[in-house]
């Protein structure tokens, strides 16, 4: 009981996000009843999806690790003061890259796999780099670039599979080869055919990587100047311009790598899509309830994770549309992003509670 | 001499293209004059696409008939302003960062609508197809004039009502005291304030009009273009309203401009498969080409930027 006190009344409190998450699971639950579903065997149903058995754990962790790209991807943005809407663009980007370079060459694997990720971390890292550029250059604002760019992004890289690494008459680009595979092959029997691939763990080196270049380079230090205070940062000497173009970019390149590996670990091909993948979308979510923050993003992705894999089971299990939990990750974010919201319901719990303390 | 010919057409179908994006900037604007930004416009304009398939689908199931796609026009409206007033109460009451509630707002609308159309049509992604929607009027003579009469007088009610609430918008922003004090609190809240303007009832006032606006403006996709509801009805179009009402430089006028030059490039789309030159240029680029237009637009133009000067910025009397 000390510990859970204390957690909560540290400065940064965690008293928020996880008020947030419950009310947004009860949310979830409302507007079940008001579609006249069963709330209760719903939320079970998802559960049981999510650790009903080894495929659907690694089947999860299939679900998480983008997530933990694009939320890290966005947090870091945000750290410089940028809101990186576009990570769904350069997420798309990252995809094409690698597929461009799996499809298309043939190479030892201890070459042509590296080769892929980069090829498609650096399309990402571009893709961003273009809107650092437009913002510091030419004052475009970079929410709407970034979402020009999303779209733009999704068209030019159906035209490119389209063009080059797809047979006639097929919706989707030839199979990659082997050589530029990422998938982990004793994991995936290990997990029941679960597709589990190096993604993952270079997901959570990332969030080292996110850490260390934040907190203990002086290049992370000028990041975090500028997006605390981009005059003081101008005036101490530092080049603001240029450190907007370079956060894009590496906000980029994490969102690119997303992309790289569901296309090298999880697809081995692109599809000609429809609609962008909205793993982008969600990173804005993992990033607002992770609070910007490395750790956070990584607890935040695997609940957002978990939900949207599980959500399936939802419609399995109880006939609910999967789309609910739309509304619950919605609903969860809407209120760690109104706080203020937050702290308002539970004032009169808490006033409660400072006078029996009183009275005691 | 056949782009003569179909040169009328094109017009007319600008004209739709562009009837949704005007609706849905115009709500924009009265936002952001207040000096609320709102990146919601995407999500608000797909409740009321939503709202508006629904209560036509029911209007014409209780026999209502022609009068059913105006009964959804009224339902899209007041969609948008319910889901409006949710961005109102998190950015003017409780001054959460308006950008991101903003993304929030398109989420949550987007979930919601499409469980509720499987709740309702029994897991269809997809509303039924709508048996009563508009129909294009033909101004009486005006509507024989070569091309300019196939164009413009052959054109959709809300096309006519959009066009008039263009003139009426402006009028009221800049010739009524409503209209000066909107802008006064976009511009300098603190001020206005101490002349004893309300800043937060503008504000309401403004996010709420963009939600009425923006969900006429969703209603019109489904009621003219796609005649059903799924989840691409919308898909980008609420961020181009964005973009027309930043290159409109938040002006009724302007805005109007913007959006029917975006609009003109959706339209292309259409025209590229008529013409053999235009044949060998792949889909895809008639896709982007909206978007890579108002980059480069955004990119060439805005340098000196006319947005309001207090906007993304909560109120804080506190604060001076």
């Amino acid at each position: 009981m000390e510990v859970i006190k204390k957690i909560f009344n540290e400065k940064r409190s965690l008293l928020v996000p996880v008020v947030s998450i419950v009310l947004g699971l009860l949310i979830g639950a409302i507007a079940m009843l008001a579609g006249g579903y069963n709330p209760i065997l719903a939320y079970s149903s998802l559960f049981n999806r999510v650790i009903g058995s080894s495929y659907h754990m690694g089947e999860t962790i299939r679900a998480i690790t983008p997530l933990i790209f694009t939320g890290l991807a966005v947090a870091f943005a945000f750290r410089t003061g940028l809101f990186n809407i576009g990570v769904e663009g350069q997420f798309v980007m990252g995809m094409t890259g690698a597929t461009l370079v799996g499809v298309l060459l043939d190479l030892p694997w201890y070459i042509h796999g590296p080769l892929a990720v980069i090829t498609g971390a650096i399309f990402g890292g571009i893709w961003a780099g273009i809107v650092g550029y437009l913002k510091a250059k030419r004052g475009v604002n970079e929410v709407i670039s970034s979402i020009m760019l999303n779209w733009t992004a999704l068209y030019l890289a159906n035209f490119i599979v389209s063009k080059f690494l797809t047979d006639p008459g097929q919706q989707k680009s030839r199979a990659i080869h082997e050589s530029a595979l990422m998938n982990i092959e004793w994991l995936v029997q290990l997990m029941d055919k679960a597709r589990i691939h190096w993604g993952t763990f270079v997901a959570l080196a990332c969030v080292l990587i996110f850490y260390v270049i934040l907190w203990r380079t002086k290049q992370g230090y000028e990041l975090r100047a500028v997006g605390h205070n981009p005059d003081a940062a101008l005036y101490a000497g530092m080049n603001v311009n240029r450190t907007i173009v370079k956060s894009m970019m590496i906000s980029g390149v994490f969102a690119g790598l997303g992309g790289v590996f569901e296309v090298l670990g999880v697809f081995g091909n692109q599809t000609i899509m429809a609609a962008s993948p909205g793993y982008g979308f969600d990173g804005i979510a993992v990033a607002l309830l992770g609070g910007n923050t490395p750790v956070g993003v990584l607890l935040a992705s695997i609940l957002f994770g978990g939900l949207s894999y599980g959500s399936a089971g939802m419609s399995f299990g109880a006939g609910v549309p999967q789309e609910i939990i739309r509304i619950v990750i919605g609903s969860v974010i809407f209120f760690v992003a109104a706080h203020g919201i937050v702290k308002f319901i539970l004032k009169p719990f808490m006033s409660k509670r400072a006078k029996r303390k009183e009275a005691a | 001499m056949q782009f003569i010919e179909v040169s009328g057409q094109l017009i007319n179908i600008t004209l739709v293209f562009s009837t949704a994006l005007i609706f849905a900037a115009l709500g924009g604007m009265f936002s952001e004059r207040s000096g609320v930004v709102n990146i919601g416009l995407e999500g608000l304009m797909v409740s009321g696409a939503f709202a508006a398939a629904v209560a036509t689908d029911y209007a014409t199931q209780a026999g209502l008939g022609s009068i059913s796609p105006w009964i959804g026009l009224i339902a899209a409206a007041v969609f948008g302003v319910v889901f409006s007033l949710l961005h109102a109460v998190a950015t003017i009451t409780f001054k959460s960062d308006q950008t991101v509630v903003g993304v929030v707002i398109n989420i949550l609308a987007l979930g919601t609508a499409i469980y509720f159309t499987r709740s309702l049509y029994d897991g269809s992604a997809q509303t039924s197809q709508l048996t009563e929607v508009f129909h294009k009027v033909a101004i009486p003579f005006l509507s024989e004039i070569p091309i300019i009469g196939e164009g413009i007088f052959r054109a959709y009610p809300t096309t006519y009502i959009v066009i008039l609430l263009v003139i009426i918008s402006y009028f009221v922003l800049f010739k009524t005291p409503f209209g000066l004090r909107l802008r006064a609190v976009g511009e300098h809240p603190s001020s206005a304030d101490t002349v004893g303007i309300s800043v937060t009832k503008y504000r309401y006032i403004g996010v709420m009009l963009s939600g009425a606006l923006a969900g006429l403006g969703g209603a019109t996709i489904t009621l003219t273009t796609t005649s059903s509801f799924a989840h691409n009805t919308v898909s980008g179009q609420g961020f181009i309203a964005l973009a027309a009402l930043i290159f409109g430089k938040w002006n009724p006028l302007g805005l109007a401009g913007a959006a029917i030059f975006f609009g003109f490039a959706q339209a292309l789309r259409n025209f590229a498969q008529l013409f053999d030159f235009s044949k060998q240029i792949p889909t895809e680029v008639f896709y982007m080409l909206p978007y890579v237009l108002t980059l480069i637009v955004l990119a060439a133009a805005v340098g000196r930027s006319s947005a309001p000067s207090a906007l993304g910025q909560p109120y804080d009397p506190a604060r001076r």
